[in-house]
């Protein structure tokens, strides 16, 4: 297959991402990270923030059956998934944290409850996107490719 | 070290990364290895902690997420202060500026807000530049540190006195060994010029640690621990500035601690814990001008001025309304007056301040604490002392700052209002006790905070008080304060009888003061801190007494405030 035309795909992906408010700009300034000594940093990262995250959410989902009503218990982890949002720049997931931490403010068990349901979904289909998307980008050939105008 | 090349600096800067997320920490790393820093990460405070304590000066600069699971970020802040002196900089992905504040607070010398961004790492340099040339410059400096040593040596005494005579005991001898103490420094100040910097290991740290709890706590001196630690080669100087920093640590602590209990509006309302008098603390804390080059001050005229001022204590204490008897209670050492302090220097605010350790050993202050002690019968009075703070780095100096003012402020202070001309002067004042009576200092000290003058910045720290008795004015606070704003504004500094009964005591000197040249603060950030806090708040039932004020509180429809509204207080401290 054509790389040029799979390097166009990613970035039209990417662009779509954004433009539905996936991602911010942080991750570009993840992606520019990537230099010849780190092939796959963007890659890498985002991995591992999906591994990171997902122990958060359990983390989460821990906490709101073992200290039912614990709101400050619950916002401390949501906390610490919001910031590890931030890392790649996952602005809807973020977002999502955030209006948990606003329902945990209000005492809305209910709305906690549904919030971090929104949130477990955006982190799945984020995920879907994001691997779609590098898997785009491996199949368009060395790293750094899509970033950078087709030979 | 990375510095000893000057044109390689910064390339190869010692950076530590601690940060709970896995996810920033490589990212951090990346970004910092871009820079071409050195970089370290580590996942876990505790472990940062450990790393930094085994690899003691194989960090130039730690940067530390502020919320971590095993060590709260401004925890590790306070370790790395006390313990190692290196920058730190703090991040989180919360910029609530109360959360700031307290990084700054507590020492942090820059506070970044994720996600982090490669320019500002880049420029993380300049910590550790600035802390070095702050180095360089103390060291050049020493004509000025024999001055800082002198105005240093007259607070530790006043520790040294408030902590006798808050032990009750032996007042009289302990006072001459204190004395002795400080012309034995003084005299000897010249040839120990430069202060060797003493590296706090965790061995020495806890020998330190050890001596403070076999003295214990309340009867510590540096001069005890000194002999107890018996560590050959370490100065009293060492000690006493360890310990200071050990009780503002301390203090923080406690003060953190309190904080979570009261709620989070109120962070700096210190209440500490079991007084059994009513105690104002004040702590006037300044950041001195170019490495505190004006103190000009020399220990005999400070005495000379407590001279002056001596006769005008035995005045206060006769004056009319003090003088109701039993239940009155003697001002302790209400007499800070600013006015007296002559010191032409650029740190008069300071300087003002110092004198109240003076006061206090002189012989009046010395009957009138015994007259109190006789006076408040059952209730001895305490003081709380604080040292001058003794190391130069500009993030301890920060830290110092326990009473910056608060993120609602209609004036919040910037990091760059210290280096602006006028001195920054913060003062804290804590009273020790009761809720209730909070109210009852509160609106004195409202509107006397609102007449200061811009040029002095002045917070109240804390308040509370409690007593025996049902009413208690703390009227001192109030003119304490008016005293203050003398100072700022080049008028009459009073402080409370002083005001009201001493007329004579006016402000010859105070003008002294304002006009003294304020402009140097910007780059030497050594930092001392007065302890003011011997001024135990003279404590009165008499309803007389309370007419004769300027400012009856009990007037004031504030009095039925909260302890909920008290931040207002630092409000209006910069309005």
């Amino acid at each position: 297959m054509d790389y040029s035309n799979l390097r166009r795909q990613a970035a039209s992906m990417k662009k779509s991402l954004f433009d539905q408010g996936y991602l911010d700009e942080q991750f570009c300034q993840v992606e520019d990270l990537q230099d010849e000594a780190s092939p796959n940093f963007a890659e890498e990262v985002v991995t591992l923030f999906f591994k990171d995250s997902a122990r958060l959410i359990s983390n989460i989902e821990q906490a709101l059956e073992k200290y039912p009503k614990d709101f400050n218990k619950w916002d401390a982890y949501m906390q610490q998934l919001k910031g590890s949002c931030s890392s790649i720049g996952a602005s809807r997931m973020k977002s999502e944290c955030m209006s948990f931490r606003d329902y945990c403010g209000q005492g809305n068990i209910e709305g906690c409850m549904k919030s971090f349901q929104k949130v477990k979904r955006e982190h799945g289909v984020l995920r879907q996107k994001l691997e779609a998307y590098f898997q785009l980008l491996r199949q368009a050939g060395p790293a750094g490719a899509a970033t950078r105008p087709a030979m | 070290m990375a510095l000893a090349d000057a044109t390689a600096f910064p390339y190869g800067l010692r950076v530590l990364v601690v940060d709970d997320d896995p996810t920033w920490l490589k990212i951090l790393e990346k970004m910092l290895r871009k820079c071409s820093y050195e970089v370290t990460t580590c996942g876990l405070a505790s472990v940062a902690l450990q790393i930094l304590r085994e690899r003691r000066n194989k960090f130039d600069i730690v940067i530390s997420d502020v919320n971590m699971p095993d060590m709260d970020g401004f925890k590790l802040l306070e370790h790395i202060g006390l313990e190692m002196d290196l920058p730190v900089i703090m991040m989180s992905i919360d910029g609530e500026t109360s959360r700031v504040m307290k990084g700054v607070q507590h020492g942090a010398c820059d506070y970044l807000l994720k996600p982090v961004r490669m320019k500002e790492l880049r420029n993380i340099w300049q910590h550790v530049y600035r802390k070095k040339m702050h180095e360089v410059k103390e060291i050049e400096g020493n004509d000025f540190c024999d001055d800082l040593q002198i105005f240093r040596n007259g607070c530790e005494g006043l520790e040294e006195r408030g902590l006798f005579m808050r032990a009750d005991s032996d007042t009289m001898r302990k006072r001459k060994d204190v004395d002795k103490d400080n012309t034995d420094q003084d005299s000897s100040d010249g040839a120990t010029v430069k202060k060797a910097r003493v590296v706090w290991s965790v061995d020495l740290h806890q020998k330190f640690v050890n001596a403070v709890n076999q003295i214990g706590f309340d009867k510590v001196g540096p001069k005890k621990i000194l002999d107890l630690m018996n560590v050959p080669g370490l100065t009293r100087e060492n000690v006493a500035s360890h310990l200071q920093k050990y009780r503002l640590y301390l203090s923080r602590l406690q003060k953190q601690n309190e904080e979570r209990i009261m709620g989070a509006a109120r962070q700096d309302f210190s209440h500490k814990g079991p007084s059994d008098n009513l105690n104002l603390r004040n702590s006037f804390q300044e950041q001195p001008g170019n490495g505190a080059n004006g103190f000009q001050h020399s220990s005999q005229k400070i005495q000379a001025q407590s001279n002056m001022l001596d006769p005008h204590l035995e005045d206060t204490k006769i004056v009319v309304p003090l003088k109701v008897p039993d239940k009155n209670r003697t001002p302790v050492s209400d007499v800070i007056d600013p006015q007296n302090v002559t010191s032409a220097s650029p740190l008069g605010g300071v300087l003002s301040f110092e004198r109240m350790p003076l006061n206090q050993d002189r012989k009046p202050s010395e009957t009138m604490i015994l007259e109190c002690q006789s006076w408040s019968g059952s209730v001895p009075p305490k003081q709380f002392m604080q040292y001058p703070k003794h190391n130069h780095e500009r993030c301890d100096l920060l830290g110092d700052y326990s009473c910056l003012p608060k993120p609602d402020l209609e004036h919040p202070i910037t990091p760059g209002h210290l280096y602006a001309p006028p001195p920054l002067v913060s003062m804290s004042c804590s009273m020790e006790g009761d809720v209730r009576d909070f109210s009852d200092v509160k609106p004195d000290l409202l509107g006397c905070m609102k007449s200061l003058s811009p040029a002095l910045t002045c917070t109240v720290d804390s308040v509370s008080a409690q007593l025996s008795d049902s009413v208690v004015t703390s009227t001192n606070i109030d003119q304490k304060f008016s005293s203050v704003e003398g100072l700022s504004s080049g008028k009459d500094c009073h402080f409370d009888q002083a005001r009201n009964q001493a007329p004579l005591l006016t402000s010859e000197e105070a003008s002294t003061i304002c006009g003294t040249d304020l402009a140097c603060l910007p780059d030497d950030l050594s930092g001392y801190q007065l302890g003011l806090n011997g001024i135990d708040l003279f404590q009165c039932n008499d309803a007389m007494m309370l007419h004769g004020l300027q400012n009856n509180w009990y007037d004031d429809p504030e009095l039925s405030s909260e302890i909920m509204e008290f931040p207002l207080l630092d409000g209006c401290l910069f309005a």
